[in-house]
C-alpha cells in the first residue's frame, strides 16, 4: 500500500501535475477557516521549516491580530543538505498553493507571498505555471517574491524583511511577523511543506493526520540512492536510510536535522522514531526532515569543522556572539580537525557553545552550537584523540564534504 | 516576616537571591548591541561579557533589589540596545 499523501498522484521526475489532475486526484477541500485550524490543533501538525512550532497556534495567533494580515509561503530551503521543499514545489505546486490559500482564508489574510529560493529555479516555475492556472480571483492576491541564495534567507524575520525592503537578513524581535510583519502586517510565515500538509488534512482531517500522517524526508549522505522520502510519522530513522538503498558500508554517526539539527551516535539512532514531538522528548531535534548517515572511515571532528566554517560565513553577521563566537568556534575546530589545537581549544569550546545559544537577533547562533554540542558528544574519543595525538587518521581531509 | 526581619535578611552576606522579584526581565537588542560594555559594569549582578565584550544575560527577573541598577544600565547604554520589559528577553 503506498503511503503517499503529499508525493502522491503521478511520476515526480515527470512535469508538475496540473490543476486537473490534482483536482480530481484529491477533490475539494472539506475544512477551511476555524474548523481547519481545530483539526490542525488536533492532528497536532508541527512546522516543517525546522523550528517544529505547532501550526494552528501558529495560524491562531495571526488569526487574533487586527487586520489586514498576510500570508509567507515559505520556500527558502536554504538548509544545504534539504531537498524536500523544492521537489514539493516541482512536482506539486497545486498542493502548496491549496494550502497558502487556506492559510490566507483561516487567518484572513488578503495577500500570499510565495517566496522562493533564487536559486530553485525548476520549483519556481512549477510555481508560477500552476499560478497561472488557479482563477483569477485566487491569482491576484499572490506575489512571488525570490529569495536570496543564503542560509538566513529562510529564517522568518529575515524572509518578512525581503518583501518589505529587499533585505533578507534576520530581524531583532519582538516584534514578531504575528504582531507586525509585512508592511507592519500581522504575517503568518509558513513553510511549504507545512501549508501543502495543511490542505491534505483540509480534506481528511485531524485525525487522520494522527493515525497516517507523513512527512518528507531528505536522506543523503553514506547512502546508495540520496533523495527525497515521504514516510509515515514514527517512521524507524533504520527505514528511510534502506529506503534510501541503505549505507554502502560501516555507519558511525548520522546527522539529523541538517545544520542545525546534531549528530547521534549510529547505535543510538537507527530507532528513533521521525516524529518531531518523539524526537523532542529524546533531546532530539526532526529539523528540517534531513537524515545523514556518516560512514565509519569519515572523520567526525572534520565533518563538523566543515559544516560549522560553512554556518559561520551564512552568518548575517548582524550579532557580536554570531560573528566572533561562532566565527571563533568554527577556525578552532578547524584547528582540532588539522592537529593543531591549542591546549585550552576543547574547553573553550565546551564554554563558546554554551555562551551562545540564545544571543543573536535569530537563531543561527543556537543552531550552530547545538551542533557542535552534539559533536563534542558523540566524537569525545575523536576529539580528544586529534587534541592529545596533534592529528587526523581518517580518510578523508578536511576539505571532504557529508554527501 | 515583618518588614524589618526581611530587610536584615537581605543585608547578610550571600542572600541577596532571597529578595522579592519584580515582573521584568532584562533583553539585548543583538542586532544594536555594539559589546560597549556598561551594562555589564552597572549590574555585574546580572550581567557578564564573553570574551568579545558581548553580553551573557541572566535569564531571571530582576530582583526588586537590583531594579534601579537594571533601569540605569538600559539607560546608560549608549545604542539604547538594553530593555527592561516583562518577558523582556529577546528570545
Amino acid at each position: 500500500m503506498s503511503i503517499a499523501s503529499l508525493l502522491d498522484g503521478p511520476d515526480l521526475r515527470g512535469e508538475a501535475e496540473p490543476a486537473t489532475g490534482h483536482r480530481a486526484r484529491l477533490g475539494p477541500s472539506l475544512l477551511s477557516g476555524a474548523a481547519l485550524i481545530d483539526a490542525l490543533d488536533q492532528g497536532d501538525l508541527r512546522g516543517r521549516g525546522g523550528a517544529g512550532f505547532p501550526v494552528g497556534k501558529k495560524w491562531r495567533s495571526v488569526a487574533g491580530r487586527p487586520g489586514p494580515r498576510v500570508v509567507i509561503a515559505n520556500g527558502a530551503e536554504g538548509e544545504p543538505l534539504s531537498f524536500k521543499d523544492r521537489l514539493l514545489m516541482q512536482a506539486r505546486p497545486h498542493l502548496v498553493l491549496d494550502g497558502a490559500t487556506l492559510a490566507a482564508g483561516a487567518v484572513d489574510a488578503d495577500q500570499i507571498v510565495l517566496y522562493i529560493g533564487r536559486e530553485h529555479s525548476a520549483a519556481a516555475d512549477a510555481m508560477l505555471r500552476a499560478l497561472a492556472e488557479r482563477p483569477p480571483r485566487e491569482r491576484r492576491r499572490f506575489q512571488v517574491s525570490r529569495a536570496p541564495v543564503a542560509y538566513v534567507s529562510g529564517e522568518e524575520t529575515a524572509a518578512v524583511q525581503f518583501v518589505n525592503r529587499g533585505v533578507a537578513l534576520p530581524m531583532s524581535v519582538p516584534p514578531r511577523p504575528f504582531e507586525a510583519g509585512v508592511r507592519g502586517r500581522p504575517t503568518l510565515v509558513q513553510n511549504v511543506e507545512s501549508l501543502a500538509t495543511a490542505a491534505l488534512i483540509a480534506r481528511r482531517g485531524g485525525a487522520w493526520y494522527r493515525s497516517s500522517g507523513t512527512l518528507l524526508v531528505t536522506v543523503t549522505g553514506a547512502v546508495a540512492r540520496p533523495g527525497v522520502i515521504e514516510t509515515r510519522l514514527g517512521t524507524p530513522v533504520a527505514e528511510v536510510v534502506e529506503r534510501a538503498g541503505g549505507p554502502p558500508g560501516p555507519i558511525q554517526a548520522l546527522l539529523l536535522g541538517g545544520y542545525f539539527g546534531g549528530w547521534i551516535a549510529a547505535s543510538d539512532a537507527w530507532d528513533l522514531p521521525l516524529d518531531p514531538m518523539r524526537l523532542r522528548a529524546a533531546r532530539h531535534s526532526l529539523g528540517c526532515g534531513v537524515v545523514a548517515p556518516l560512514a565509519a572511515d569519515r572523520c567526525g571532528v572534520t565533518e563538523t569543522a566543515r559544516i560549522v566554517t560553512y554556518l559561520g560565513g551564512q552568518s548575517a553577521r548582524q550579532c557580536g556572539p554570531c560573528v566572533f563566537g561562532l566565527g571563533a568556534i568554527a577556525a578552532t575546530l578547524r584547528r582540532i580537525a588539522m592537529g593543531l589545537s591549542h591546549p585550552d581549544d576543547l574547553a573553550r569550546l565546551d564554554r563558546w557553545s554554551a555562551e551562545l545559544p540564545g544571543r543573536g537577533a535569530c537563531r543561527h547562533p543556537d543552531g550552530a552550537a547545538g551542533l557542535v554540542r552534539s559533536a563534542l558528544r558523540v566524537f569525545a574519543d575523536d576529539f580528544a584523540h586529534h587534541h592529545d595525538h596533534r592529528g587526523c587518521t581518517a580518510a578523508t581531509p578536511l576539505t571532504a564534504g557529508v554527501a | 516576616m515583618s518588614e524589618l526581619s526581611a530587610r536584615r535578611w537581605e543585608g547578610s552576606p550571600g542572600v541577596a537571591r532571597l529578595g522579592t522579584s519584580s515582573r521584568l526581565s532584562l533583553g539585548v537588542d543583538r542586532i544594536r548591541c555594539d559589546g560597549r560594555g556598561y551594562c555589564a559594569e552597572l549590574l555585574p549582578e546580572m550581567i557578564r561579557l564573553d570574551d568579545w565584550g558581548y553580553p551573557i544575560v541572566s535569564s531571571e527577573r530582576v530582583p526588586d533589589h537590583l531594579l534601579d541598577h537594571a533601569r540605569r544600565a538600559v539607560a546608560t547604554c549608549p545604542l539604547l540596545a538594553v530593555r527592561l520589559a516583562e518577558d523582556g528577553r529577546s528570545r
